[in-house]
């Protein structure tokens, strides 16, 4: 048993940390996007030439730190504690996953393009009627001689206006909510017939919905098994909520210390309020949470690769939902008035953890989705 | 023990709903369709039709222009209100300052000040908390200096600095807590005055909030003059007004009529959304539970409403049990945010608050669904926040 980390994992850590607290404060975050392109790209450029990161989870083989999923949680943990909306999870993680995972005969090249910085991609999965329903797909990609021809409607994608390309999940066969008949492609955002409407997040990304006609692709722009794919989505969704939950580490981390910090300079009643019992329990509570989501995150991280992958994701999804409304929501109550406002970060750190309450699939989703796996189909 | 209406009750129901459908102003109503943000002018439209037809303070006595209406009536008003989805009258002159005045005030200064808040042609604003006094507001450091000046008549100068003053941005006179005497103990130094906002040495600031609106402001005062006779009730007893303004405004924080109706909302938006198997949203065993259990909650608020409500009719003061109605009452209006956010999916994430409703991405009820959630979160912070209720039931009603 060893929960400890590599000296190249701590040093990626401190790497990390070390250029995000130089460039990445919250008045230069506030500042990035509060104008367009609304991210930096000088910033994405660092990551890829300066730090080196964009490559931290491919083998040396392909030009990568050669790490893996704790490499990815190391990165989005320091994203979380610094609020970076730079589309590490969409390219790296996701992109990356799905080119990895399904021996694509441009997977090389690919992943070449993400490490230099060059290739951005955005997972465009939702649907405006799919909820979080992976397979729940109206749009279509027909088979026309060589190519194909895809036609939808994708819902919020994040990090869109920032990408080249797009991941696509489409249904190349069956019915709308069917298992078989998934497909997944990779789209040049470029690619004639592909529209967007970009529009701010509530919590400072940029996403767009993604609207496909008659958008023509080479077969080659097929990832994975045509009509079989739902699998790897399923793997590869399994990875980003693992991310996902260690982002929302970062974000909790700095909610509790903001907390702490905060309830120790306020006075009133003539003492700091850190000194009255009830909000000493209040963030001992907090405290608690933010450990089990850390605990969690580590064994869905470490789980991937294993048969109790899909479970251990949600269960780590569920817990790190509980604890991003909790905590969120108590930091905020903690800091009174001031937790109400634009100019303090903690405002900003809540709206991110409530938003990752929902990403991937809400608590409820993944409460459902464990106790089937675990406890099988209800009488 | 009786829970009908009366058919007296019915036949007022159905006189205030018929009255609200044909009076409601249709551009107001527009506005809040488009989700369209807010002028001063619209927040008083509905005021001042209520003001013509009298109603638009049923709280108060009967002699200065209250409605005489029993208890039972001003929940029906109350109820159907919500039903309707009228914008809330603003409170601050109304339900916060009024009573301090019909109560403390000489007749003088409830001549002067009524008849404006009645009409709404004063928009007043609430100068209580500051920087360093919010839940501990009695150690509150505005300082009022008594003068006389070149003209023989004697005035306060006020210097300090007051926060989260909502809708500062649109008053014209304000009521604010002051230190008179720096040397008594804290609740016992402190005056009521009220301010007119144009006096020279007042200064309004934004705080823009975090779901990026402009509700709220800090005002500064910098040797701001105030004619002594602005003050209400005696030098230094400012405090017993303060605490008096306070029950009122706890008391109608429960907003169980506003809640029905966000449940109301909330099962619509359910209905229309789907689940992750298709069919609707509110036919998932999840959704469904959470949606019983806030029905529940709401209704042991509602009933305890309507006991608290009994015993002011019987001649009883909202006491220091309304906290438990506004402790519960905004836990249920920010359970009720949450589950919107929830329900609306992925379209809670978009920001198009700035856009009005019809932006074109996703449906309606979505665009407005995170930033509510994140703007309710004040609601267990302000008029005392849930943790100063607590203590206050724990101190004034289990006497520990």
């Amino acid at each position: 048993m060893d929960f400890s980390f590599t000296e190249e994992q701590s040093m990626l850590r401190d790497t990390v940390a070390s250029y995000l607290a130089d460039h990445y404060s919250f008045d230069q975050r506030k500042a990035a996007l509060g104008k367009e392109p609304g991210w930096s790209p000088a910033i994405w450029k660092a990551f890829a030439e300066e730090l080196g990161i964009l490559g931290a989870p491919f083998s040396e083989e392909l030009g990568g730190l050669g790490g893996g999923p704790i490499e990815n949680m190391i990165v989005m943990e320091e994203f979380g504690k610094a609020l970076v909306v730079e589309p590490y999870l969409g390219t790296v993680v996701i992109a990356g996953g799905f080119l990895k995972h399904s021996g694509h005969a441009k997977a090389a090249e690919l992943i070449g393009q993400i490490i230099s910085g060059d290739a951005i991609f955005a997972f465009a999965y939702a649907e405006p009627q799919g909820r979080y329903n992976l397979a729940d797909l109206k749009t279509t990609a027909k088979k026309d001689g060589g190519s194909y021809v895809l036609n939808g409607h994708k819902a919020v994608v994040i990090g869109a206006p920032y990408a080249t390309h797009l991941i696509v999940t489409a249904r190349t066969d069956g019915g709308q909510r069917d298992a078989a008949g998934v497909s997944v492609f990779i789209v040049p955002k470029d690619a004639a017939g592909v529209t967007t409407r970009d529009y701010p997040t509530v919590d400072g990304f940029r996403a767009s919905e993604v609207y496909l006609e008659n958008v023509k692709v080479g077969a080659d722009a097929l990832v994975g098994p045509e009509g079989h794919a739902l699998p790897l989505i399923e793997t590869v969704v399994d990875e980003a909520i693992a991310a996902t939950c260690a982002e929302a580490c970062g974000v909790l981390r700095k909610l509790h210390e903001g907390t702490l910090e905060y309830t120790k300079q306020r006075k009133q009643f003539g003492q700091p309020i850190s000194a009255f019992q009830v909000l000493q329990h209040r963030m001992v509570d907090m405290f608690i949470g933010v450990e089990q989501s850390i605990s969690m995150t580590y064994m869905a991280t470490i789980k991937l690769d294993s048969a109790e992958r899909s479970k251990s994701a949600s269960a780590a999804k569920v817990q790190i939902g509980k604890a991003c409304k909790f905590v969120g929501q108590n930091a905020i109550q903690l800091h009174g008035g001031m937790g109400m406002t634009d100019e303090m970060a903690i405002g900003h750190y809540f709206k991110r953890a409530t938003m990752i309450e929902s990403a991937f699939g809400s608590t409820d989703h993944h409460l459902a989705r464990y106790e089937f796996l675990s406890l099988g189909q209800a009488a | 023990m009786n829970l009908d209406f009366t058919p007296e009750d019915n036949a007022f129901r159905e006189e205030v709903r018929a009255f609200i459908a044909d009076n409601y102003p249709a551009a107001l109503r527009a506005k809040q369709e488009a989700g369209e943000t807010l002028g001063k002018d619209d927040f008083l439209l509905w005021h001042k039709v209520l003001a013509k037809q009298g109603w638009i303070a049923p709280g108060w006595p009967k002699e200065l222009g209250g409605t005489g209406w029993t208890p039972t009536q001003k929940y029906i008003w109350s109820e159907e209100q919500a039903r309707a989805d009228t914008l809330g009258i603003l409170p601050f002159g109304v339900s916060m300052l009024a009573p301090v005045l019909y109560t403390f005030g000489t007749d003088e200064q409830k001549a002067k000040f009524l008849p404006g808040i009645y009409n709404g042609e004063v928009w007043w604003c609430q100068g209580y908390s500051e920087p360093g006094a919010g839940s501990d507001l009695a150690s509150l450091k505005t300082k009022a200096e008594r003068i006389t000046a070149d003209d023989g008549k004697e005035y306060y100068i006020v210097n300090g600095q007051k926060t989260w003053t909502t809708l500062a941005q649109h008053a014209d006179w304000g009521f604010f807590l002051v230190r008179t005497d720096p040397t008594a103990k804290p609740q016992a130094g402190i005056s009521f005055l009220l301010i007119d906002m144009k006096s020279p040495g007042i200064s309004v600031r934004p705080i823009i909030t975090l779901e990026g609106g402009h509700e709220v402001n800090d005002v500064f005062l910098d040797n701001v003059k105030v004619p002594v006779e602005n003050r209400i009730f005696h030098e230094n007893q400012g405090w017993t007004c303060a605490k008096a303004l306070l029950a009122h405004e706890r008391s109608g924080i429960a907003g169980v009529a506003r809640s029905k109706r966000g449940l109301e909302k909330l099962r619509s938006i359910a209905t229309t959304e789907r689940s992750d198997s298709g069919g609707a949203l509110l036919g998932d065993s999840f959704c469904r539970r959470k949606v019983a259990e806030l029905e529940i909650d709401l209704t042991a608020l509602e009933f305890t409403e309507l006991r608290t409500l009994a015993g002011e009719a019987s001649g009883k003061g909202p006491g220091p049990e309304s906290s438990i109605l506004k402790i519960k009452g905004t836990e249920i209006q920010q359970r009720l945010q949450e589950l919107v956010l929830e329900a609306a999916g992925h379209y809670g994430a978009p920001f198009l608050a700035d856009l009005g409703h019809n932006a074109g991405v996703g449906p309606d009820y979505a665009i407005d669904a995170a930033g509510d959630m994140f703007n309710g979160r004040k609601t267990s912070i302000f008029g005392g926040s849930n943790e100063i209720q607590r203590n206050i039931i724990a101190k004034m009603v289990l006497g520990l």
